[in-house]
């Protein structure tokens, strides 16, 4: 079939679907004022101290020891959360159950509680008097007021994230298709590694991304159970509340901007990786 | 040094400023009568209110007129922001005077002397730091000295959030002071070693309550008068006692008229009233009722004065200087609490 004559490349190319002007520009206003106005703010706001000046903050031993602890956890609670979540998710979709519906619909409530209840009701629990806390005393073990108190909340609010994202892919995944592998002569692991788990690889690191900035972004339900003390269990939204409350509004945004920035390049390199396992496997 | 006050700034928290209002005032009926606005710290929940129905009643009595009084509770230094930040307050009763001061200094709607319009420097009452310790204070704690006993932990709040968190360190600092013949080093080095015994550090001085209280952590809970009093009576006397330390430090918990508030809103007769009233001898009563130290304790009932023991308090602007000074030397980035959190591990 002959091509269709193009005088010049377009930067785009043209779609069947009308009224790309209205709904373009619609999009660019709101994300334009629900999304990248306030971050223009932000940096606005953070770059009356100049690069050296936002550096300097970035450096300051109690700033990185708080973004250590802030970003160290938030991966280890995404790792655990998007593990975890997938065995959730998996469960929920492939066995019927008493009680499925209930525990499905109980899957989303870290979504909705507020965060400070949450943080409480976990530091209740987790305190050396709580009822799960007092057990781990007897072994030894200290969870709240601890950074792994951090990861317990960070693991807690980041769950429903990996559930939700990876349960409609396991929905969808053809029966047959496991069957023909089966026919063809795979056995089961095989057929789980090499048939199952590809497709389902792109929406888990949905849920790892979306987990980890959920759990770097938290305050509310931390603050609670983390003991705050600076450079064991300090979190970097915490310094920035600090920095507010010493009137530091340019640290304070100075604090938020470098958040900023490492959130997007692991979400970017997130991305990536997503895209070279679409590739790799050539789904989805 | 706060680009804050750029105009367009300004302009929002205008905007700002008018919604919340609007948004308080659409709440009740759009009727033409006076609200006022009380932006006040944290344990004071109790306190106003009751003083606030008095202060309601005596107003009626006097001008015939209805006024409600709302307040805001908080940390004391974000309730100082959100008044910086635009929040109508026509009166702030705060923790302590640096957070006046930043208002002041900020955002000029406060008049830098604020402490010469009100009688006593602005303090219609004043408090001072006690210890909670459990019941028959097993760790024998008497005095600031006990706390750095090698198996004692405190629970106190971040001096950088709170404001019972300040006057804590500060308390602490001036017994060490004091004791070891007015060396700064060595108090310097005593409040290090206090800190070290922390182990965990609340963003508010309720927040130390619940977690000494409820959660069982440590073994001393130095907070207000108030607070601690609030606790033994409401938690448990079974379960806490309160030790008064034979010297400890003069809190001042400092109210103020925030002119340009009220100048905007037209309310500044009858927040200047309140404030008054705040010094009357019923006002009196009431903070001696609710364990804080009147400014002027004869107008208070006996039996509750009884739970407001002698004790020798010092002044921390006769050790340190100025609020100005204080406030940079110990709290302010890169003070003493930042270079005593310096050294990691406990």
């Amino acid at each position: 079939m002959p091509e269709p004559l193009r005088p010049r490349r377009r930067l785009m190319q043209p779609s069947v679907i009308p009224g790309f002007g209205l709904a373009f520009g619609y999009m660019l206003t709101c994300l334009g004022l629900i999304v990248l106005l306030p971050l223009a703010a932000l940096v606005a706001r953070a770059s009356g101290l100049g690069l050296s000046g936002i550096w300097e903050v970035a450096t300051d031993p109690r700033v990185a020891a708080a973004l250590k602890v802030s970003f160290g956890i938030s991966i280890l609670a995404a790792l655990t959360a998007s593990t975890f979540g997938f065995l959730v998710a998996w469960v929920l979709t492939r066995y019927d159950f008493p009680g499925r519906r209930v525990v499905d619909a109980v899957v989303d409530l870290p979504f909705a509680l507020p965060t400070a209840v949450a943080g409480i009701a976990l530091a209740s629990l987790y305190a050396p008097n709580g009822l799960v806390g007092a057990q781990l005393a007897k072994l030894g073990i200290q969870a709240a007021y601890t950074p792994l108190g951090i990861y317990i909340a960070m693991v807690f609010i980041g769950l429903p994230f990996a559930v939700r994202t990876v349960q409609p892919l396991i929905v969808e995944i053809d029966r047959e298709i496991e069957e023909a592998s089966a026919t063809l002569g795979a056995d089961r692991l095989h057929t789980l590694t090499r048939v199952i788990l590809p497709p389902l690889i792109p929406a888990v690191l949905t849920g790892f991304a979306l987990a980890f900035a959920r759990g770097v972004g938290e305050y509310g339900s931390i603050i609670f159970i983390a003991g705050n003390l600076p450079y064991v269990s300090e979190i970097a939204p915490l310094l920035i509340v600090i920095k507010l409350s010493e009137f530091d509004y340019k640290g304070a945004c100075a604090i938020a901007v470098i958040m900023l920035a490492i959130s997007f390049a692991t979400l970017l390199a997130i991305n990536l990786i997503q895209a070279w396992s679409r590739r790799r496997f050539g789904y989805v | 040094m706060i680009p804050f006050n750029d105009r367009t700034g300004r302009r929002a928290r205008a905007v700002l400023a008018t919604c919340l209002l609007a948004a308080t005032l659409g709440a009740g009926q759009a009727r033409a009568q006076t609200e006022l606005l009380n932006v006040s710290y944290d344990p004071t929940r109790e306190l106003y209110k009751e003083l606030n129905a008095a202060f309601v009643e005596d107003w009626k009595a006097k001008t015939g007129e209805t006024i409600t009084v709302r307040v805001s509770h908080g940390g004391s230094g974000s309730q100082a922001r959100t008044v910086i930040d635009g929040v109508p307050a026509d009166v702030v009763t705060l923790g302590i005077p640096s957070d006046i001061d930043a208002i002041a200094r900020i955002s000029k709607k406060i008049p830098e002397d604020w402490r010469a319009k009100l009688p006593n420097a602005g303090l219609p009452y004043v408090s001072t730091v006690v210890f909670l310790v459990r019941k028959g204070n097993p760790k024998g704690i008497k005095d600031w000295g006990d706390l750095v006993k090698p198996d004692v932990a405190v629970i106190t709040p971040n001096p950088k959030t709170s404001a019972g968190g300040r006057w804590n360190f500060l308390a602490a600092w001036g017994y060490a002071y004091e004791r070891d013949g007015k060396s700064a080093e060595k108090a310097n080095a005593f409040v290090g070693q206090l800190y070290k015994q922390v182990p965990v550090l609340d963003t508010g001085a309720r927040g130390s309550t619940v977690t000494f209280a409820q959660r069982g952590l440590g073994d001393v809970l130095p907070t207000w008068e108030n607070e601690a009093y609030l606790v033994f009576e409401e938690f448990g006397r079974d379960k806490f006692d309160v030790v008064v330390p034979p010297t400890s430090i003069y809190a001042e918990p400092p109210v103020a008229l925030v002119d340009a508030n009220v100048d905007k809103k037209g309310t500044r007769k009858a927040a200047e009233a309140y404030l008054q009233f705040l010094y009357s001898d019923r006002a009196q009563a009431l903070f001696a009722k609710h364990r804080y130290r009147p400014s002027r304790p004869e107008a208070a009932r006996k039996e509750d004065l009884a739970f407001l023991p002698e004790v020798k308090l010092f002044k921390i602007e006769d050790l340190q200087g100025s609020w100005d000074d204080i406030q940079k030397r110990n709290f302010d980035s890169g003070g003493l609490f930042d270079q005593l959190s310096k050294a990691p591990g406990r």
